[in-house]
């Protein structure tokens, strides 16, 4: 269906990769400019996500993700599991059916964050491969940021 | 983008109930926008930028990132919060795709949101999306500290 796709594979991905975590890598430097950069990507003209003093008045140590801002970090879980080579994901055939984000305290503009990955579901349904991800995101001092839930479907040659 | 309406304004939080329906947004987006957010969010997929890939997918031409989509709703819902931090979770499944033509127009994105519970002080927003008559996101909801 898609010329970039290369694997002919079975559709059914091995459930014996439900449990696996993958450890976190790099951490990410939570910038200023990229929030705003976010921000007026999408239309968010809130002056609590461009002006630290604004934010700090209203009680914030700097200024503030949008609710989805961390799709940055999540990103790049995905990008981790189509690239595994033993998981055998077909990226050409996969789309995004769900996500959440659960936020334990506001990302803001001075966090390193690290994202642990963790597949938490495998299963087959009327000829797609569905998989849940939960990708836990912490700071520095290893404190919970933000949970986020991703569902890939992988779309069968026929559906 | 091109805001047809705007969010926020009217409506404090504190007001918030049950029933409460929050200001909608309409908003007219554009491959521009499109490739705005991409660059933002690093999420280059073709199929948000290139007909010729996103045809050759089987859809009917370059779709706006679901992420975006969600992203907008919970633009809305900020705004009629006041503070983005309020959102202390949101959910999403996406349905149906957006389809964004080449032109200075843009799709039209319809957003709506309705206060369906208040406990604890956190109110529980159950939202719409539409473009082309039809939902586009399924089971979306936002937890708001109001």
């Amino acid at each position: 269906m898609c010329a970039r796709s290369v694997s002919s594979r079975a559709v059914v991905l091995d459930q014996s990769f439900i449990g696996r975590t993958y450890p976190p890598g790099t951490p990410y430097q939570v910038s200023r400019e990229k929030i705003a950069e976010f921000a007026t990507a999408i239309g968010d003209t809130s002056a609590l996500s461009r002006d630290p003093e604004v934010a700090r008045t209203a009680g914030h140590p700097d200024v503030v993700a949008p609710p989805t801002f961390l799709t940055i970090l999540t990103l790049g879980v995905i990008d981790k599991l189509a690239t595994d080579p033993d998981l055998g994901l077909d990226y050409s055939r996969m789309v995004h059916g769900d996500q959440s984000f659960t936020h334990h305290r506001p990302a803001t503009a001075g966090d390193r964050l690290t994202v642990t990955t963790t597949i938490e579901d495998i299963f087959a349904r009327a000829g797609n491969d569905f998989l849940t991800v939960r990708a836990e995101i912490a700071d520095d001092a290893g404190e919970p940021v933000c949970t986020a839930k991703a569902q890939l479907v992988v779309r069968g040659e026929d559906a | 983008m091109k805001d047809v309406t705007k969010g926020g304004a009217k409506g404090t939080v504190k007001g918030a109930g049950k029933g409460t329906e929050l200001p909608p947004l309409a908003v007219d987006v554009t491959r521009a926008d499109l490739v705005r957010y991409a660059g933002a969010s690093l999420d280059f997929n073709p199929i948000h930028w290139s007909d010729r890939v996103a045809t050759s997918v089987g859809l009917p031409g370059v779709i706006a990132h679901g992420m975006y989509t969600m992203a907008l709703a919970n633009r809305m819902i900020s705004e009629w919060a006041g503070d983005a931090t309020r959102v202390l979770s949101c959910s999403a499944r996406f349905t149906r795709p957006v389809v964004v033509p080449d032109d200075d127009q843009g799709a039209r994105v319809e957003f709506s949101g309705k206060v369906t519970d208040v406990t604890d002080g956190i109110a529980t927003v159950a939202i719409t999306a539409k473009f082309d008559g039809k939902t586009v996101l399924a089971k979306a909801t936002a937890q708001v500290r109001v």
